[in-house]
């Protein structure tokens, strides 16, 4: 089977974030950057797939050239090949998932596999429009019931099932009360959660690998996509700093506060 | 912080991720406790072993990678950041001085019944070289091999042994003939388990707390004679040919150490204040700042060059020598300079920076001390 993943190029959530004076962005100096962390996680999630029915990982990425980064360190950790939609400048979230739209189109995998969101703006958006775009179905969250020491974790087995036939795929997906079973058709677009699987380390003999593996460069102009934004950010600003909180001397005080005080019970 | 000088290519700084990635994971979280114990967990080396990270300099037919030694310097650099001078130590002593004779000057046969299980991690190395009475004068050694038939009697002892108790091989310096000096010298394959062969007590550091450093007894131990390394005579040159290997893993792991605690002081300076401003903001604070910054530098450049003629496959002694003995002190004057600093919270247990002030006090004196480089140094000028 083949199957298509993400690699968004975001800042190292280690990097301490300022924002412009201006309120025009986030000062990028000094900053470093690595794959989505979910992106990752659908990564390792491909490659595992690709390892118990066979087939092939590819991995797109879009932005500047810099992004090469993010697409070399999936074919280190295993993916078979990358498409670069090169582009510089502003992409909203229509605009990223019109782009995968049409390099899924061309590429017709059996499976697209995202991270839920990025985490630089956390809009959680494109794996929704982009199934809605092709017509698939989607499973969002996607989550594991074994818990990430469990000996599934150990051996790599995938925790997105394909069934027997190959048409269909079940998914366990993250939600509000619990988990909650999906059964899609294929092709289907999946997004990850955090407790799918831990990836793997980008090993030595990938790293060399990675090298020499083929990496496509497209365009939007090339592949007809209008990425005109249709979202402005007018500003940005640093989230209020959260203020010292209190010590109460007894549970009764602590309900009488939060009823009347913070009104959330 | 920058990297590469020309040196490290792309796929160099991808590996260093995947390092850093494993230490922050791995090793980091764990490290105080292992200090405290003053053991790590043995199945970290099988654990580096999976991860490849034991054979990076080694043939693919023992297991090795065959990537180069400045994948290996990368690793040294990395482990120089994971937490504790002792478990770098301990697992770069596997990698660095045990293996590496045995990968120089061992038959295939002994590759294989050494080298490959330690590429692994199967088996703990460990390099016995110093003793009571003679350590970097290796002509002056006096653990003696006296050959009988098939075997080699082995009779001395050896101390300061990274490694030692927990070793599974010792690749040992003795005298196969002791009166003919440094040309008497020979290095012999010595197994755990042979009769005759004990350790003594674990001994406790200053630093590198976290690492087994051992007294090793031979008392009529008899070794096979197939497990002499290369010649009988040649123990003074695999000596110093090894050497050159583990004064620039000393000069690495130490220019990993200046990164960490440079960037730890940088991060308490902006974060502690003082009449009324962030340390930071003083003159004081920022020009030794920037000294420290400018020696790190200076200590780079000398390792990265020796580095460099090492990788094309110079016998740079005096280079190496030098690298050693300027990245090993540099580190300590960093390590005092950082403490100071952290003021009070420097010499608390609960700030890493103490840590590296004690780990890095072995540099100057480990793998040859400071004044021994400088003899080298001295000799190599032709004084």
């Amino acid at each position: 089977m083949k199957i298509l993943v993400t690699a968004k190029r975001v800042e190292d959530p280690e990097s301490k974030i300022k924002v412009k004076p201006d309120g025009s962005g986030i000062v990028q100096e000094g900053l470093k950057y690595k794959i989505n962390p979910f992106d990752e996680i659908g990564v390792e999630e491909g490659l595992r797939l690709a390892a118990k029915h066979g087939g092939e990982v590819v991995v797109v990425s879009i932005g500047g050239k810099e992004v090469q980064e993010q697409l070399r360190h999936a074919l280190a950790m295993g993916a078979h090949r990358a498409v670069w939609v090169n582009h510089t400048g502003t992409l909203d979230q229509l605009a990223l998932a019109g782009l995968l739209q049409k390099v899924a189109e061309k590429e017709k995998p059996d499976m697209v596999i995202l991270g839920k969101q990025s985490i630089d703006d956390d809009q959680n958006q494109v794996g929704q429009y982009l199934a809605e775009f092709l017509g698939w179905s989607q499973a969002t969250f996607a989550s594991k019931v074994e818990s990430l020491e469990s000996e599934q974790e150990k051996n790599k087995v995938p925790a997105l099932q394909v069934g027997a036939d190959g048409k269909t795929v079940r998914v366990v997906r993250e939600v509000d009360n619990g988990l909650a079973t999906l059964e899609c058709a294929l092709p289907a677009v999946v997004t990850t959660d955090l407790r799918l699987n831990l990836p793997r380390y980008a090993s030595l003999p990938g790293i060399m690998k990675a090298k020499s593996k083929p990496i496509e460069e497209l365009t939007p102009e090339k592949l007809g996509v209008d990425v005109t934004p249709k979202i402005q950010v007018l500003k940005m600003s640093s989230p209020p700093p959260r203020k010292a909180g209190i010590k109460v001397p007894d549970v009764a005080t602590l309900v009488d506060k939060l009823r009347n005080e913070a009104k959330a019970v | 912080m920058l990297h590469g000088y020309g040196l490290y290519q792309e796929e160099h700084e991808a590996f260093r991720r995947t390092v850093r990635a494993v230490i922050e994971k791995e090793l980091l979280p764990f490290a105080r406790e292992w200090e405290a114990r003053e053991e790590f967990p043995r199945e970290l080396y099988p654990r580096f072993g999976e991860l490849g990270f034991l054979g990076l300099k080694y043939p693919e037919v023992y297991g090795g990678s065959a990537a180069g030694e400045l994948y290996e310097a990368v690793l040294l650099e990395e482990l120089g950041r994971c937490g504790s001078g002792g478990v770098s130590a301990g697992l770069a002593a596997q990698f660095t001085i045990a293996t590496g004779p045995i990968h120089l000057f061992g038959t295939d046969a002994q590759k294989r019944r050494f080298l490959a299980p330690a590429i692994r991690g199967e088996k703990i190395g460990a390099l016995g070289i110093t003793e009571p009475d003679a350590g970097s004068d290796v002509a002056g050694l006096r653990t003696t091999a006296v050959r009988d038939g098939e075997h080699y009697v082995v009779n001395g002892s050896k101390i300061y042994i990274t490694n030692g108790v927990r070793a599974d091989f010792v690749v040992l310096a003795v005298k196969t003939d002791p009166a003919a000096g440094h040309r008497g010298l020979s290095m012999l394959l010595l197994e755990k388990g042979t009769p005759g062969f004990s350790v003594g007590r674990k001994l406790q550091k200053l630093g590198w707390r976290a690492s087994d450093t051992a007294e090793l007894f031979f008392e009529d131990c008899r070794v096979p004679a197939e497990n002499l390394l290369g010649q009988e005579g040649q123990g003074f040159y695999q000596i110093m040919g090894n050497f050159q290997w583990e004064r620039l893993s000393l000069a690495l792991g130490a220019l990993g150490a200046i990164e960490d605690m440079l960037e730890q002081s940088m991060a308490y300076v902006k974060q502690r204040r003082a009449f009324g401003q962030s340390l930071s903001g003083f003159q004081v604070v920022r020009h030794k700042l920037a000294e420290l910054f400018t020696e790190f530098e200076c200590a780079r450049q000398l390792t990265y060059h020796a580095l460099r003629l090492h990788v094309g496959g110079q016998y740079a002694v005096a280079q190496t020598s030098m690298a050693k003995k300027v990245a090993t002190e540099t580190c300590c004057r960093v390590a005092d300079a950082c403490l100071q600093l952290h003021g009070g919270a420097g010499y608390m247990m609960e700030y890493d920076i103490q840590r590296h002030w004690r780990d890095a006090r072995l540099g100057p004196i480990g793998g040859g001390t400071s004044e021994v480089m400088n003899e080298i140094i001295a000799k190599q000028l032709g004084l």
